[in-house]
């Protein structure tokens, strides 16, 4: 018994030191194999897996992987396409859009697909700072205005900037569209109150 | 005097080219590509890492024993730069030239052990206390190894002056007083008849004049990576807590004297090896026949070619085997405690001991 762990023992010295040494020459060819590094390459490209062995790491910001031209990262709504429909605010899961809208005192036209546009949007925000690229804003959207792009980069040293405003109104030209509404308004129920009048007085 | 202003610049520039060296070196090992920012190719990192350690707030813990912990990293420091006061840098260079060297050297730099303890004591904090205790249990079990080495080189070379034990290992062996008559045999075997004094080179270093002292030099090797702490043997790192051993209290500038001072161990246990086993300053080419490597390669005694080709070859020497504790620290997982005791005290400490044996036998047949 005593001889057997004997041995044992000694084969497993050899063992170790064996190991040892394979350990070493792994992170040596490691080193050598430094020379070589990753190119940018397209997830297309048929090298793109090609790479093996050396440097895997990329120097970001002045090489990068090329994104697909569907990728779907930043935010961007077509604003003149969109209805004010608020679907899109409304399912978004962490409620980073903020829509305000105001009704037009007529027609302001169609979208690209034909849909007729009857609101302006005073205030049409996306804070991207909070947006979980979830995407569900993308697909409820009834204009396909709202869609995700292929930019990713879009660091900003304040964090308000994240807040993007995509609204084509300035404050003014929205203070105006609201007194317009007002003031239609106001105007029909003018006309409303006198042609009650007028009927009430007829009656007798 | 000249080698006060020398040493420190030498540990200075060392201690900067492994920083660098390291995080190269770990980076391309785990494929990525270390520091490339600051200079070219990353090379002004270390420049900006003190920097940014100078401008850091030095925090002393409230309940912290101030003067322990404030003294430690100065007691720790001083001791390691105190040890490479008798290092050898070339033949006429020496910053201390006792003949006690090897003695003073393993005396001073165990007063680093007393350091680690003043930090860990002295933090107040019980992680520190523990990482201290680590620390110091694995320094003291593996200084004997070390030393056991160390005493098998001493036992073959019949000496404790460092700059002896250098000219003994290569050409200028008959320049030292009192060595006139003396002559090198391969493997020190007088029997054999083979003179190797004119030949120089790998053929005269200690490890062999007796070949048996390259086991001493793997025994030394793997105790001198436990003594500076590095991986494999930087057990003060407890994983279990995550924290980093009797530093974890210390910031900014006491944090980087720390720091340093396990570089500047790396670079003196590395030159000790060199001085002892590797041949010190000589050169590692042999004279061949009408080839005189050993002679072109070496310079006169004194001259300044002496000077600077003995100065490259410790230096290279040193920085090849500080390459190798940066590669084993990278390639091998850390040691539990127990396995570390294991291996000190039931596989260097008896091999060790026989080589110690082996080494007197060995001399017999020198003389
Ligand atoms: S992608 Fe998701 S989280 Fe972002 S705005 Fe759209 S619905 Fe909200
Ligand atoms: S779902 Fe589309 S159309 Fe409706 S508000 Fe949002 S972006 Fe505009």
């Amino acid at each position: 018994m005593g001889k057997e762990t004997g041995s044992l023992q000694r084969r497993g010295f050899w063992r170790n030191a064996q190991s040892l040494w394979q350990g070493m020459a792994l992170t040596f060819r490691h080193m050598l194999q430094a020379r070589r590094r990753r190119a940018p390459l397209d997830i297309a490209d048929p090298n793109y897996f090609a790479h093996q062995t050396g440097l895997v790491t990329l120097k970001y910001p002045y090489e990068t992987l090329p994104v697909p031209e569907n990728g779907r990262y930043r935010l961007h709504n077509e604003i003149d396409d969109c209805i004010v429909c608020d679907l899109c605010a409304k399912i978004c899961p962490v409620d980073c859009i903020t829509i305000e809208s105001v009704k037009a005192t007529e027609d302001i036209g169609e979208t690209s697909d034909g849909t007729k546009k009857r609101l302006f949007a005073p205030m049409f925000d996306i804070d991207l700072a909070k947006c979980c690229y979830c995407g569900l804003c993308t697909t409820v959207c009834p204009t396909d205005c709202l869609t995700m792009t292929k930019v990713y980069d879009f660091p900003e040293v304040d964090i308000k900037n994240m807040i993007y405003h995509f609204t084509d109104l300035s404050p003014e030209q929205a203070e105006e569209k609201k007194r317009l509404w007002a003031d239609q308004q106001e105007a029909v129920a003018k006309a409303k109150a006198e042609a009650l009048k007028a009927g009430q007085q007829k009656k007798p | 005097m000249l080698a006060l202003p020398f040493v420190i610049f030498l540990i200075l520039g060392v201690v900067v080219i492994i920083f660098y060296a390291e995080r190269k070196l770990s980076a391309f090992i785990q494929d990525r590509l270390g520091p490339t920012e600051a200079g070219p190719y990353g090379t002004l990192q270390f420049a900006a890492d003190i920097l940014k350690l100078l401008q850091k707030e030095d925090i002393v813990p409230a309940a912290a024993d101030k003067w322990l912990f404030k003294l430690a990293p100065l007691v720790i420091f001083a001791a390691v730069l105190a040890g490479f006061a008798v290092v050898p840098l070339t033949p006429t260079l020496i910053p201390s030239g006792t003949s006690l060297g090897l003695f003073f050297l393993l005396a001073i730099v165990s007063l680093d052990v007393v350091g680690l303890l003043m930090a860990g004591w002295g933090s107040n904090n019980k992680y520190a206390l523990l990482g201290a205790m680590r620390s110091v249990a694995q320094i003291v079990s593996y200084e004997i190894p070390a030393g056991l080495a160390i005493l098998s080189v001493v036992i073959i070379s019949q000496s404790l002056d460092l700059q002896e034990i250098s000219f003994q290992q290569g050409l200028h062996l008959r320049q030292f007083p009192g060595y006139g008559q003396e002559t090198n045999y391969l493997f020190g075997l007088k029997a054999w008849g083979v003179d190797v004094t004119q030949v120089g080179g790998f053929l005269t270093w200690n490890i062999l004049r007796m070949p048996l002292l390259s086991i001493g030099f793997v025994i030394y090797f793997i105790a001198s990576l436990a003594e500076c702490n590095r991986a494999p043997f930087d057990i003060p790192e407890a994983e279990s807590e995550l924290v980093a051993g009797f530093h974890v209290e210390y910031s900014g500038f006491r944090f980087a004297a720390l720091f340093l001072a396990e570089y500047a161990m790396m670079l003196l246990v590395s030159l000790v090896a060199v001085v002892l086993f590797l041949g010190s300053w000589n050169t590692p080419f042999p004279n061949l026949g009408p080839v005189r490597l050993a002679d072109w390669t070496t310079g006169a005694l004194g001259s300044w070619s002496g000077h600077l080709w003995a100065f490259f070859w410790l230096v290279g020497k040193a920085l090849v085997l500080m390459t190798v504790q940066v590669w084993l620290r990278w390639t091998y997982p850390r040691l539990r405690v127990d396995q570390l005791m294991h291996l000190c005290w039931k596989l260097l400490t008896p091999a060790a001991l026989v080589l110690v044996l082996l080494a007197a036998v060995w001399r017999l047949f020198m003389i």
